[in-house]
């Protein structure tokens, strides 16, 4: 009996002070120290919320750099992946589907090496990043799409350049561009 | 592999290795009843919460009633995680308007997060209000990481103690491991989280207009302070269903080298602060490189996995259920790292492993959760094992097995049998039997070998109290909800329970002063004989089970086949 009411009390106490107080105590520090990161790296223009920094968007129009294949199409309630394992058929003839399509909607020529992280759906489904050879891949379809003479061409080449990220720290991570932002920059060039 | 993969990897152990000694004498000093920096900080909430619940820290108790203290604790747990995911309709912060839980997933959920299990059959950002996150589901991940850490401190005290049946507090040490350890390592990782991009709020769900006209819909909640203490309690459960690979839960490679960091972190500690509780840092030391070898062997054999070349992809990368930002040493680490220790948060998805890799990942859950283990967990197994080895050594020689001065006789063999059965049985009968079964069959994704694997991963998981899946088995069914949560119940407290009779048995021992004749355990001999018994008394009773679904997979794949 003592036990069970031991055990109630300390587990009120845990409950407030690590399912309340801790998490409060966290909001209002994230708020004050990184208000714009807490509350999701929202992207704003013209006044309006057009998505977060962090959480990729479905891109099908030929005048903006596709993301990463998704399965969840982007739309993340809930996000997740394929789950599909190496040997089920599915995932081969998906992947071989997404290289005939990857290669047409672009113009390239069938044998193009394309980077990997285009024929494979990501873990989240919202995989913001692509590789920077596959954005350059993209290049020229988008610059037909848009009627860039070459100047403007050069500086799409250029955006990619400038938001291209690097490793962290010298060593960790791999080298990416956020497709989202990228897009957004691609709109600027006139 | 480029040079830049194995920096990453090298860096880590390095960081790893460093931090072990710090934060091991910090938790020993905080566990010993020394002076420590936190002391001064929060030392008046401690006295005030042993006053307000009534418990006398002074006064210790044996085994039994230690054990009586911590089941009616977790249970208490549950019922009220249950009862609020039963319920959460009609309770506040849900702005997402979520519905009440099916009673089967909450019975799972409770059963899985009580037990440091995390096993996750529902997806966070469609099913769970901020409030049962947070009241729920955010303190369990404190205190069943606290349990543990309670539990090794009992079986410490039972191998230091001589001719008492007296172990513990179960009270204090769950106080003190949150207040002193828990706590205060949450605050500041989730803080640097944040400081990445995880979000950290209690707005509503962000409808967006999309660049091209789309529309979506951005998940919001206060998420770092769960996921800071998910990893660093070696739970696991996401906030949302992409867990670790979900960019709100883990957006930067810097992000996601902490995340990995975090799950081992406290566990590697713990070895230090046995060292020095037992009177020798050469015998934690020697656990360590147990630890660390048998991590090596698995990441080695995992990376190669990942980077070979097979007949049905080529050279392509295998980027499937991986992220751009992580790539692929980084998501076969983390997953290395996250089944090793009993965490089960993942940054890939591990369905979408290769063959090889998937097979390390169920291999480190098999081997009982102790390559660094869960919070506490990881090392009672590994004192588990470690006695069935001085008694294997013991044969072969021909001497009374003994460790740290005490002899090791029947019962705790006996008890440690128990221990590792338990784990054993459930894994193998509950897989066996939802192979065979319509509604075991019915939740799977993939087809051959690969299906097996399905089942036989969660069943792994869910005794190995790890809570990674692969995810493509739709486990949210009646059948796989209510075996699984068994499973789970099985192999938390079918192993914390006979290593708390070891403890008390133990502590009633005399302690033997070594000699000439001791058969020594903190040498190389001792760390080779304990990786062969993990190996051999942990790993070859699954060689049938992992021959029928990996190994068969991995063949297979490599003469193209696919199903």
């Amino acid at each position: 009996m003592k036990t069970l009411l031991i055990s109630l009390k300390i587990f009120l106490t845990f409950t407030v002070l690590t399912g309340i107080i801790y998490p409060l105590f966290i909001t209002g520090i994230a708020q004050v120290l990184f208000p714009e990161k807490a509350n999701g790296s929202l992207l704003v223009r013209n006044s309006q919320v057009v998505g977060s920094k962090l959480i990729g968007q479905q891109f099908d129009s030929v005048i903006y750099f596709t993301s990463r294949p998704s399965v969840i199409l982007y739309n993340p309630l809930p996000s997740g992946g394929s789950n599909y394992g190496l040997t089920n058929i599915k995932l081969k003839e998906i992947v071989a589907a997404r290289r005939h399509t990857f290669c047409s909607f672009n113009q390239l020529d069938s044998l193009t090496a394309i980077p990997s992280e285009m024929l494979f759906a990501s873990a989240s489904g919202l995989d913001p990043h692509i590789s920077p050879q596959a954005a350059l891949l993209q290049v020229d379809r988008i610059a037909n799409a848009r009627n860039f003479n070459d100047l403007c061409k050069l500086k799409l080449i250029n955006c990619i350049k400038n938001l291209t990220e690097g490793s962290q720290f010298l060593c960790l991570g791999e080298k990416r561009v956020n497709v989202l932002l990228l897009n957004l920059e691609t709109d600027k060039i006139q | 592999m480029t040079p830049q993969d194995f920096i990453q990897i090298i860096l880590f152990i390095a960081v790893l290795t460093g931090l072990t000694p710090i934060l091991g004498s910090y938790m020993y000093k905080v566990f010993t009843g020394k002076k420590h920096v936190m002391l001064p900080v929060l030392g008046w909430l401690e006295g005030l919460i042993y006053r307000f619940v009534g418990a006398d820290p002074v006064e210790e108790t044996n085994w039994k009633s230690y054990t009586f203290s911590l089941l009616m604790f977790n249970f208490i747990g549950f019922v009220f995680v249950f009862l609020i995911q039963l319920f959460q309709a009609y309770l506040p912060l849900n702005p997402a308007n979520l519905p009440n839980v099916s009673w089967h997933s909450a019975i799972n959920t409770s059963v899985s997060f009580v037990t440091n299990t995390n096993w996750q059959g529902y997806a966070g950002e469609t099913t769970m209000s901020y409030f049962v996150q947070m009241i729920g589901l955010t303190v369990q991940n404190f205190v069943s990481a606290a349990t543990g850490i309670a539990v090794i401190l009992a079986v410490i005290r039972g191998i230091t103690r001589k001719s008492t049946d007296i172990i513990g507090n179960f009270w204090t040490d769950l106080t003190r491991s949150i207040l002193y350890v828990l706590l205060p390592l949450s605050i500041m990782f989730a803080i640097v989280l944040v400081g990445q991009g995880v979000i950290q709020n209690f707005k509503t769900y962000e409808p967006v207009q999309t660049l091209q006209g789309g529309h979506q819909v951005l998940p919001m909640g206060p998420a770092a302070s769960q996921i800071a203490i998910k990893q660093l309690g070696t739970n696991g459960g996401g906030f949302f269903n992409a867990n670790s690979a979900h960019p709100f839960e883990n957006p930067t490679p810097f992000s996601n080298f902490l995340q990995i960091l975090a799950i081992f972190l406290i566990p590697a500690s713990l070895t230090y602060m046995y060292g020095k509780m037992v009177g020798s840092a050469r015998q934690g030391w020697a656990i360590f490189s147990v630890m660390l070898i048998l991590f090596l062997a698995g990441l080695c054999l995992s990376l190669y996995g990942e980077y070979s070349t097979n007949p049905v992809f080529g050279h392509l990368p295998l980027m499937e259920g991986k992220e751009t930002r992580f790539g692929i040493t980084n998501s076969v680490l983390f997953s290395v790292v996250t089944t090793n220790a009993s965490c089960g948060a993942v940054n890939a998805m591990h369905d979408s492993l290769s063959p090889l890799s998937g097979m390390v990942a169920i291999i480190n859950m098999m081997l009982g959760e102790v390559i660094f283990g869960g919070v506490g967990a990881g090392l009672y197994g590994m004192v588990i094992f470690i006695i069935l080895t001085v008694f294997i050594a013991g044969l072969m020689v021909g001497r009374t097995p003994e460790y740290l001065g005490k002899k090791i006789g029947a019962f705790e063999v006996q008890m440690a049998i128990v221990a590792n059965l338990t784990t054993s049985v459930a894994i193998l009968v509950f897989t066996a039997w939802a192979s065979v079964s319509s509604y075991g069959l019915a939740g799977l994704h993939n087809t051959g070998p690969h299906g097996f694997s399905e089942i036989l991963y969660a069943y792994t998981s869910a005794a190995g109290n790890n809570g990674s899946a692969f995810a493509g088995l739709n486990a949210n069914t009646l059948f796989y909800n209510l075996t699984l949560g068994f499973v789970i119940l099985a192999g938390r407290f079918g192993v914390i329970i006979p290593a708390l009779a070891i403890a008390g048995s133990l502590a009633g021992k005399n302690i033997t002063p070594p000699s000439s004749g001791t058969f020594r355990t903190d040498n190389w001999l001792f760390i080779g004989l304990l990786i062969g018994v993990i190996l051999i008394v942990g790993g070859l009773t699954y060689f049938p089970s992992l021959s029928l679904g990996p190994v068969v997979e991995h063949l297979l794949m490599n003469n193209g086949i696919s199903f």
